[in-house]
């Protein structure tokens, strides 16, 4: 992962609540077995409306995403923080985000910083009087600027660290290996194990029959 | 320590208490797995060099693009078809247990875990799908998980995770007639906002929810994640037992005495706190109706669609009316007066054995309302076959529906089970998102029996609508088969 410390670039001001992930990246994008490559998948169903603010010039270069409050409910689909950075937004700020979706960010260096939404409301007004305004966010400091606003944004120091220091969680957790086995050895013979298989008695399945025309 | 449920289960879990900010590490006892969240995990385990830690401790079923018909011919999709078949060879290659279309155990994920007594009481169980939450109903902690997330699973069996607040959702006495768990999660989710759980744990507590049967508390713990929760729990008693008993995956002889001693301990202790509590009383519910984009946006049946003009609030004002310009609607229509296109009862909220059962009581004798619809997806293969030694199957064609092979089908359109655009449904699946059943497609969510009310009369409807009998109980069910032939008929 890359090291995260500040970042420019243009601010887009989404002024919609509830961004849910389908809205992000529809289902049917989601087929593909790719970690990149999303980029046309982004907002696909909005990208249609010519008043969309990413099909306005000012904005289509756009890296810093402002946006209503609960970004990214819905589905834990990852391809949606994917098809974000793959557009080349580098920061989502918002007043509040979904669980997953924060936790997908964090995973794959996209900042989702928390910003009170009357702070949100600064930026909207800046970016959207001033369009192609670019927000500078500052990671070390937790600040996003756009003209003459400075906004604080929260972010916990656990994934503020990582994105600073571009490490990958897998690594961090297998340094902890001994703790992994000690744990796994001590686990109750109750607990499940899906292997051997055990099963129902086995039945034939028959396909349902196709539809009347 | 006086503890709640989830702290309890949290705790038995630690590998590694973080320290300096560090989240804990915890085990993860069960990893679902499905074809859409993984190709990209397995992959970054290739490139790695990494196996998958605990096979044992993993499964796999495809569920999201499987067709609902002709699962026998190869799927016409090619997207799809790649999707699945990047599966199976995944599965292959790091020796996970694989339930593929065809196989009985194919299905929804959320049922085969379930199903196969996998899921229990006091695990941690994760999956590359929101809806993970489900499995909260064994007294589980259990989440759903993006694709990095995943890998790691795969890789290391456990996760990196950040403490969470606990919510108390307490639902005092009983249902009234007509309503179902269904309504209760849809009437929690309208109360605390798509946002109202973000950073918590849902624990549901009270009568009314101890008084459900297994099936239906999966309903509820299910849409935890529509009210912003990762997770949705409910404490295991005789109920959770009696269900998981005699599963193929349940324990056995001492090893079963062991595991019910343990789960008896697994509930809030009288003197433990939560960070947030919420009361609601099951006698005020009544059947519960979408109307916008969102599950939040909901009302009981007997309202009418809001007027965005009379709310205060901006933001939800603004949404309000973006919300009813794509459903189409006019603000102060009744609910009732809301004619639909398709009724879909499926999906890992409601496509489980008893779901199918109250359905076909309400349907049995009738035909469809003219021009609707209807299609009828069972959650897993197994859930199919049970359905049609009962006798429902038929029940269903004899109505008018389609009867469907298992999967998550027209609940996320990811197989040709899609709305046209325009095309308005009521749904017994778990998201309203503009586009979510097709491009363009309107989503009203309801509980099977408005479903089924539904596919009678053509409208928005409750099982009030329509002339039962008195005494005719749908909304409890004994898990024993209907014999529909010996009920008293229905019309």
């Amino acid at each position: 992962m890359e090291k995260f410390t500040t970042h420019t670039g243009v601010g887009v001001p989404l002024r919609r609540s509830n961004v849910d992930t389908d809205q992000i990246i529809p289902a049917v994008y989601l087929k593909r077995i790719t970690r990149t490559g999303f980029e046309d998948a982004l907002f696909a169903a909005w990208r249609g409306d010519p008043s969309f603010v990413l099909n306005q010039d000012a904005y289509k270069t756009g890296s810093v995403l402002v946006a209503g409050p609960d970004f990214g409910t819905g589905s834990s689909r990852e391809h949606a923080v994917w098809a974000l950075k793959d557009y080349g937004f580098k920061v989502v700020l918002a007043s509040r985000f979904a669980d997953i979706f924060r936790g997908n960010s964090g995973k794959q260096g996209l900042v989702a910083g928390i910003v009170a939404q009357e702070d949100v409301e600064l930026l909207w007004k800046v970016l959207e009087t001033k369009p192609g305004t670019e927000v500078t966010v500052d990671l070390e400091h937790r600040t996003a600027q756009a003209d003459d606003v400075t906004v604080p944004f929260q972010i916990d120091d656990y994934t503020r660290w990582r994105l600073m220091e571009g490490l990958d969680d897998i690594g961090l957790t297998l340094s902890h290996e001994e703790d992994i086995a000690a744990f796994e050895a001590q686990r109750e013979p109750w607990r499940p194990r899906t292997l051997p298989a055990k099963h129902l008695p086995t039945v034939p399945v028959e396909p349902a029959r196709p539809v009347r025309a | 320590m006086a503890g709640t449920l989830a702290e309890k289960v949290w705790d038995a879990h630690l590998v590694r208490r973080g320290a300096n900010g560090e989240p804990d590490l915890l085990y993860i006892d069960l990893h679902l797995v499905h074809e859409v969240t993984s190709p990209q995990a397995f992959e970054g385990l290739r490139l790695a060099g990494r196996p998958v830690r605990r096979p044992d401790l993993t499964i796999a079923t495809e569920d999201h693009n499987t067709p609902t018909l002709d699962i026998d011919l190869p799927i016409a999709d090619l997207t799809s078809r790649t999707q699945i078949e990047t599966l199976r060879a995944n599965a292959r290659e790091f020796g996970v247990r694989l339930h593929s279309l065809g196989d009985a155990d194919q299905g929804i994920v959320h049922q085969v875990g379930p199903q196969l007594g996998l899921t229990m009481p006091g695990l941690t169980v994760v999956c590359g799908d929101s809806h993970t939450s489900t499995h909260g109903a064994f007294g589980a902690l259990a989440f759903g998980i993006g694709t990095s997330e995943v890998e790691h699973v795969l890789a290391t069996q456990t996760l990196p995770l950040a403490p969470f607040k606990t919510m108390a959702i307490t639902v005092n006495g009983q249902l009234p007639p007509g309503a179902t768990s269904k309504d209760i999660i849809l009437a929690i989710i309208a109360k605390i906002g798509t946002g109202g759980g973000q950073g918590y744990v849902l624990e549901y507590r009270g009568e009314a929810i101890r008084s459900l049967s297994m099936e239906a508390r999966m309903t509820i713990c299910n849409m935890s994640i529509e009210a912003g929760a990762r997770a949705g729990m409910i404490a295991p008693d005789e109920t959770t037992f009696e269900y998981l008993k005699g599963r193929p995956h349940a324990p056995e002889g001492a090893d079963w005495d062991a595991a019910v001693e343990y789960w008896r301990t697994l509930r809030t202790d009288d003197d433990a706190t939560f960070d947030a509590e919420v009361v609601l009383e099951a006698a005020d519910l009544e059947p519960f109706v979408t109307w916008g984009t969102n599950p939040g946006q909901g009302l009981p049946l007997s309202a009418n669609v809001p007027v965005p003009a009379q709310i205060a609030d901006e933001n939800e004002r603004v949404a309000a009316e973006r919300a009813l310009e794509y459903m189409g609607l006019e603000p102060g229509t009744p609910l009732r007066d809301i004619a639909v296109d398709t009724v879909f009862i499926g999906s890992c909220t409601n496509g489980r054995i008893e779901d199918l059962r109250s359905v076909a009581k309400v349907l049995q004798g009738r035909t469809k309302a003219d021009g609707v619809r209807v299609l009828v997806v069972p959650s897993s293969a197994r859930v199919r076959l049970q359905a049609e030694a009962e006798g429902l199957d038929v029940i269903f064609k004899e109505f008018g529906a389609e009867w469907r092979n298992a999967g998550c089908s027209m609940c996320l359109g990811m197989n040709p089970d899609q709305l046209a655009p325009g095309e308005r449904a009521a749904s017994t699946s778990n998201r309203n998102f503009e586009g979510r059943q097709g491009k363009g497609g309107r989503t009203h969510l309801v509980s099977p029996l408005v479903a089924a009310a539904t596919a009678v009369r053509g409208t928005l409807s409750s099982v009030a609508d329509l002339d039962l009998p008195d005494g005719v109980d749908l909304t409890t069910f004994d898990g024993s088969p209907l014999a529909p032939l010996a009920e008293p008929s229905l019309v």
